[in-house]
C-alpha cells in the first residue's frame, strides 16, 4: 500500500488551515445543527419536519438539496424518503428547495480527503470526519462526484422516519392512543379502530410538537422500494414532452437574451458596433457584459440573429493560442520534475523499471456539450432577485448573483430546474452570472439568457488535456514495476480557485485520480502528478481525473501484462488486493466467457478495471474487424456500489456511462487554434450514435461495505477496455484519444 | 401567416426565415420541441410535417408545407401514443431533453416501416443524438412500439 501517511498529515494541517480562524467557529457550527431553512417562510398549516420533507395541503414534498441532470437524483431521493415515510413514491412532489447551508454535501468532502477508497483504517475514517466540518462551514451544496445516493442514503431515510414518527406522535396527541398502537400506510396514519388521518391533516398538529428524533431505520427485509425495480418519477413527463427544463422558463413580460462573447475564452471585449443588430426586427437593446455583449430581443432566434450582427473587437487569448503549445507545456511540466503529488511510492520504482518498456499517452480536451445549452432566467426587482436555472451549484450562483446585483445573498432566490444533461457543465455558473449582468441593467424585467450551441461550446470549461509518461517492467511472467507520471492543468486552480474563490492548498488530487488509488499491488510502483501552468480553463467532466488516468493507467498496465506474457484478466486479479474489485473482475470474466473458446480471427477482447468514486467497475469490450473498419459488438460491465437503490435506473446509468466513455474515446476532442476552440457544434464534436452502439450487458454487485453512486464510475474503464480490445484484434496499441485519429470505426 | 399545429390553426406574425423551431417554442409556447444545435445534427427539434419527421431548426416558417405535429400532439400523459408507452415501459429517458425528438423520429419511422430489422432501426434512429447514451433502451423501445402498433 502507498505511503499515504505523510500526505495525510500534511493535508490534515491544510484542512485545518482552510478554515483558519474558522475552525472554532466551524466546530461550533458543526456541533450545532445547521439552521433549518424551511422554518422561514412557512405558511399557516404547514409543518417542516426536517430540511428534506415538507408536508402541507399539497401532500408530501421532498425538498431536495440535489439537482437532477438526468441521473435520476430526484427519483432516488424520493425513494429513500418514501421507504420510511410510508407514502406512495409516485405521490411525492419534488421541490428543489432554496439554496441553503443546511444542505452541505458530506459524501463529497469524504472524496476530498487523499485516502484511497479502500482504506478504511482509523486515520482515513478520522480524516473523513474532520473534513466534514469545513464542508459544512463552506456550505458546499454541490451535485457531483456521484454523491447523491451516498449523501442521502442515511439523511433521507432518517428524514422519512422522523417525519413518520412525528406524524404518529401528532395522531397520538389528538387521539390519546399510544404511538406503539398506531400504524402508517400510504400517506395516512391508522389508529387501532381503523380510523385514518391523512398526513396532510396531521401536518399542523405535527408542527406544534417537538419532532421525534429517536428513530430506527428499517432493515433490508422490510424494504418496499430499495433494491426493487421502480418507475422513475420523472419518466412520464420525459416521455410526453411535458418535463420543464431551464430553457423552457416563460414569465410575463420576459425578454430573451443571447450573447456574443470573446471566442477566446475569458478574453476581453475591446470595442463593439451594435448598429446593424439594432436594425433587426425584435431587437431592443445591445448591452455590454463581461467579455462581450448581450442582445435583447422578443424571441430567442431574434436575439441569436442580433448577436451575429454585432461586430466586436476581441482581446487576445489568456492562454497559449495553439494546441501544440498545450502539449509542449504538459510535457515540460513533467520534464521539470517539479511534482504536485506523489501519492504512491512503493518499493524502488525508478530503479526497477530500468531496461523495461516506456510509453507516452495523451488525452485531449473535451467539451461537456449536454443537449440543453446553458441558460438562466434572472429577474431583478427592488430588494429581491429571482434566478431560474438548471445548476449543480446553487449556492455559488446565489453568491455571485448577489454580488453582481448588489443585494444580500438571502435576497437571491435560486429556483433549480431540471437539467437537460450536464456531465459537469452545470458545475460552472458562468451563464448565471452573465444573465445577472444583463438583468441588473434591465431592472424590473425578467431576462432569459440562452446560449446558442456555438456560444455554449466556445465557452465551455473543458475536461483537462493530459499527458502521461510511463515506464514499466515485467519479470518472471508478472508485472513487476510501474513508474507513472501524468501532467494536466489543475481543476482545483481553474474551477475552484479562479472561478469560485475557493483555493485549496496542497496537491490537486484530480490530476492523479484513477491512477494512484487503484487497488493493485505492483511491487515497485510510483504515481507522480504534475500541475501544468495555466492553459485553457478546465473543469470537472463526468468522472473527472479518472476519465484520463483510467485510460492511461489501464492502457499501460495492459502493455505490461502483454510484456509479461500473462493473461490480461488473470494478471489483474493476481495484482488486485481489494475483494470487491476482484469480484467485479471475476464477474466480467464470467459474463464474457473470458476463459472460454478464443475469439474468432479478427475479433479481439479487452478488459479494463477502474475504481473511481469508491466504485470498482470492470468492463470487457469485444471488437471485430470488418471491411468498413472496427465494430464494437459487445460490452460486459460489472460494478459494485454497495447497495443498488433502483436496479432499473442503475442499469440505465451504467449503459449510458459506457456509451459516453466509448463515444468520447473513439471520436471526442476539442482543439485550440488561434486561441479559440475549433469545435463549435456537434458536427465537429461527434458523439456515438445508435448505429455504433454495442450490446451492453450489466451486472450490479453489492459486496462493497459503503453505498456509492453510479453516475460516473462506468465512464473511465470504457476507453482502456476498447483500446485493449483493439490491440487484441489488430496488434495496434492506441495511446492517444480519440482513437478515430488512428483507426477506422465501422 | 397561418400554421396548423396539433390540429389547431394559429396565426403568427414572423419573418419568413424564422425556423419553425422558434415559431413553435417562442411564438406559440409549445415547449416539448427542443433546441439543441440549430444545424440539424442532434434532432432534439424533430417534429412531423404531414406525418414526416423533420428537423424544425431547418424549416423556415414560410416553407411549412403541411400540418405540424409536435410531441404534445403525438400523445399526452392520459392518452399515450404507442411510442410514448414504449418509452415509459423501457424507462428510456435519463435527462430526457432529446427524447421528444427521438420519439417523433421513431413514430414517423414506424409508420413507414412497421416491422423493422435491428439494422433499419439503428440506421433510422442515428439521425438523432443522445448525450446520456440511452441508445440501448431506445432500440428496445422502438421494437416494443413497433409490436404495439402492429397489434393495434
Amino acid at each position: 500500500m502507498g505511503k499515504v501517511g505523510t500526505i495525510a498529515r500534511r493535508t490534515f494541517l491544510i484542512g485545518s488551515a482552510a478554515v483558519l480562524g474558522g475552525v472554532a467557529f466551524g466546530y461550533y457550527m458543526y456541533k450545532r445543527p445547521a439552521a433549518n431553512p424551511l422554518l422561514h417562510g412557512l405558511g399557516e398549516g404547514e409543518a417542516a419536519l426536517t430540511p428534506y420533507v415538507l408536508i402541507n395541503a399539497d401532500g408530501v414534498t421532498l425538498i431536495t438539496p440535489r439537482g437532477d441532470k438526468g441521473q435520476g437524483a430526484y427519483h432516488a431521493q424520493a425513494a429513500l424518503i418514501a421507504e420510511e415515510l410510508d407514502v406512495d413514491l409516485a405521490a411525492i412532489n419534488v421541490d428543489p428547495g432554496p439554496p441553503s447551508p443546511a444542505y452541505y454535501n458530506t459524501a463529497l468532502s469524504s472524496e476530498a480527503v487523499p485516502f484511497a477508497f479502500y482504506d478504511d483504517g482509523f486515520l482515513a475514517e478520522t480524516m473523513r470526519g474532520v473534513m466534514d466540518a469545513p464542508m459544512k462551514f463552506i456550505g458546499m451544496q454541490i451535485t457531483g462526484g456521484s454523491t447523491t445516493v451516498p449523501d442521502g442514503w442515511e439523511k433521507l431515510r432518517v428524514a422519512g422516519a422522523v417525519a413518520r414518527e412525528t406524524l404518529k406522535a401528532a395522531a397520538s396527541q389528538l387521539s390519546g392512543i399510544n404511538t406503539t398502537a398506531i400504524k402508517t400506510e400510504n400517506g395516512r396514519v391508522i389508529l387501532p379502530d381503523g380510523q385514518e388521518m391523512t398526513y396532510e391533516e396531521l401536518a399542523p398538529v405535527a408542527a406544534g410538537i417537538a419532532p421525534v428524533t429517536k428513530v430506527r431505520l428499517r432493515g433490508p427485509d422490510e424494504w418496499r422500494y430499495i433494491g426493487k425495480p421502480m418507475q422513475r418519477i420523472d419518466i412520464v413527463a420525459k416521455s410526453t414532452g411535458t418535463q420543464e427544463y431551464g430553457i423552457d422558463v416563460d414569465l410575463p413580460g420576459m425578454v430573451h437574451a443571447a450573447v456574443k462573447l470573446n471566442p477566446r475564452q475569458g478574453g476581453d471585449l475591446i470595442a463593439f458596433d451594435a448598429a446593424e443588430a439594432l436594425k433587426l426586427r425584435g431587437v431592443s437593446d445591445v448591452l455590454q457584459i463581461t467579455g462581450g455583449v448581450a442582445v435583447i430581443a422578443d424571441n430567442t432566434w431574434r436575439a441569436f440573429r442580433g448577436a451575429e450582427a454585432v461586430s466586436c473587437d476581441w482581446g487576445p487569448a489568456l492562454f497559449p493560442p495553439e494546441q501544440e503549445e498545450h502539449w509542449t507545456a504538459l510535457a515540460q511540466a513533467i520534464e521539470t520534475g517539479d511534482h504536485d503529488s506523489r501519492q504512491r511510492d512503493d518499493g524502488a520504482a525508478a530503479e526497477a523499471v530500468q531496461g523495461g518498456i516506456e510509453a507516452e499517452y495523451r488525452a485531449p480536451y473535451l467539451a461537456h456539450a449536454p443537449l440543453e445549452p446553458v441558460n438562466a432566467t434572472v429577474w431583478v426587482q427592488e430588494g429581491r432577485v429571482d434566478v431560474w436555472t438548471g445548476t449543480q451549484v446553487p449556492r455559488f450562483a446565489q453568491a455571485h448573483v448577489a454580488e453582481i446585483c448588489g443585494v444580500d445573498a438571502e435576497d437571491v432566490h435560486v429556483h433549480v430546474l431540471m437539467m437537460g444533461g450536464s456531465f459537469g457543465h452545470r458545475l460552472e455558473d458562468d451563464v448565471v452570472r452573465r444573465a445577472a449582468e444583463v438583468a441588473a441593467q434591465l431592472k424590473g424585467t425578467p431576462v432569459k439568457l440562452t446560449y446558442s450551441r456555438e456560444e455554449d461550446m466556445l465557452h465551455d470549461f473543458l475536461r483537462p488535456a493530459a499527458l502521461g509518461r510511463m515506464k514499466g517492467a515485467a519479470k518472471a511472467g508478472q508485472v513487476a514495476a510501474m513508474d507513472y507520471h501524468v501532467a494536466a492543468p489543475s481543476i482545483a486552480d481553474s474551477q475552484f480557485a479562479e472561478r469560485q474563490g475557493l483555493g485549496f492548498p496542497g496537491p490537486d488530487s484530480t490530476i492523479v485520480q484513477g491512477a494512484w488509488d487503484q487497488p493493485y499491488a505492483i511491487p515497485d510502483y510510483r504515481v507522480t502528478g504534475y500541475r501544468a501552468p495555466k492553459l485553457a480553463p478546465v473543469s470537472s467532466w463526468r468522472s473527472v481525473g479518472a476519465s484520463v488516468n483510467g485510460f492511461f493507467h489501464e492502457g499501460f498496465l495492459d502493455e505490461l501484462i502483454h510484456e509479461a506474457g500473462a493473461d490480461p484478466l488473470e494478471e489483474r486479479l493476481r495484482l488486485c488486493f481489494h475483494e470487491p474489485t476482484r469480484k467485479v473482475l471475476e464477474a466480467v470474466g464470467e459474463m464474457s466467457d473470458w476463459s472460454g473458446p478464443r475469439p474468432a480471427e479478427g475479433v479481439g477482447r479487452g478488459v479494463a478495471m477502474v475504481a473511481s468514486f469508491g466504485v470498482p467497475c470492470a468492463q470487457v469490450v469485444e471488437v471485430r474487424m470488418t471491411g468498413d473498419g472496427l465494430r464494437i459488438d459487445k460490452v460486459w460491465v460489472a460494478a459494485d456500489v454497495g447497495r443498488i437503490v433502483d436496479p432499473v435506473n442503475f442499469d440505465g446509468l451504467v449503459k449510458g456511462g459506457v456509451v459516453f466513455g466509448l463515444g468520447h474515446a473513439m471520436l471526442g476532442e476539442i482543439t485550440i487554434a488561434d486561441g479559440r476552440v475549433e469545435q463549435e457544434n456537434y458536427d465537429l464534436f461527434e458523439a456515438m450514435r445508435m448505429d455504433r452502439c454495442p450490446d451492453i450487458f450489466v451486472r450490479g454487485l453489492e459486496t462493497g461495505e459503503k453505498i456509492r453512486g453510479i453516475g460516473e464510475p462506468p465512464v473511465p474503464p470504457a476507453a482502456p477496455a476498447l483500446a485493449n480490445a483493439i490491440f487484441a484484434a489488430t496488434g495496434q496499441r492506441l495511446r492517444e484519444m480519440p482513437f478515430a485519429r488512428f483507426v477506422d470505426f465501422a | 401567416m397561418q400554421i396548423t399545429v396539433n390540429g389547431e390553426t394559429r396565426e403568427v406574425d414572423v419573418e419568413e426565415d424564422m425556423p419553425l423551431l422558434w415559431v413553435l417554442r417562442d411564438e406559440l409556447g409549445i415547449k416539448g420541441v427542443k433546441y439543441g444545435c440549430g444545424i440539424a445534427q442532434c434532432g432534439a427539434c424533430t417534429v412531423h410535417i404531414d406525418g414526416e419527421a423533420v428537423k424544425s431548426c431547418q424549416v423556415f416558417a414560410g416553407d411549412v408545407w403541411g400540418e405540424v405535429t409536435t410531441i404534445e400532439g403525438l400523445g399526452t400523459p392520459d392518452a399515450l401514443h404507442a411510442v410514448q408507452a414504449a418509452w415509459i415501459e423501457h424507462q428510456v429517458a435519463q435527462c430526457g431533453y432529446c427524447q421528444s425528438g427521438h420519439m417523433m423520429l421513431a413514430a414517423s419511422f414506424l409508420s413507414e416501416t412497421p416491422d423493422p430489422s435491428e439494422t433499419q432501426i439503428d440506421a433510422a434512429m442515428s439521425a438523432n443524438l443522445c448525450r446520456c447514451g440511452t441508445y440501448p433502451r431506445i432500440r428496445e423501445a422502438v421494437k416494443t412500439a413497433a409490436k404495439m402498433m402492429r397489434e393495434g
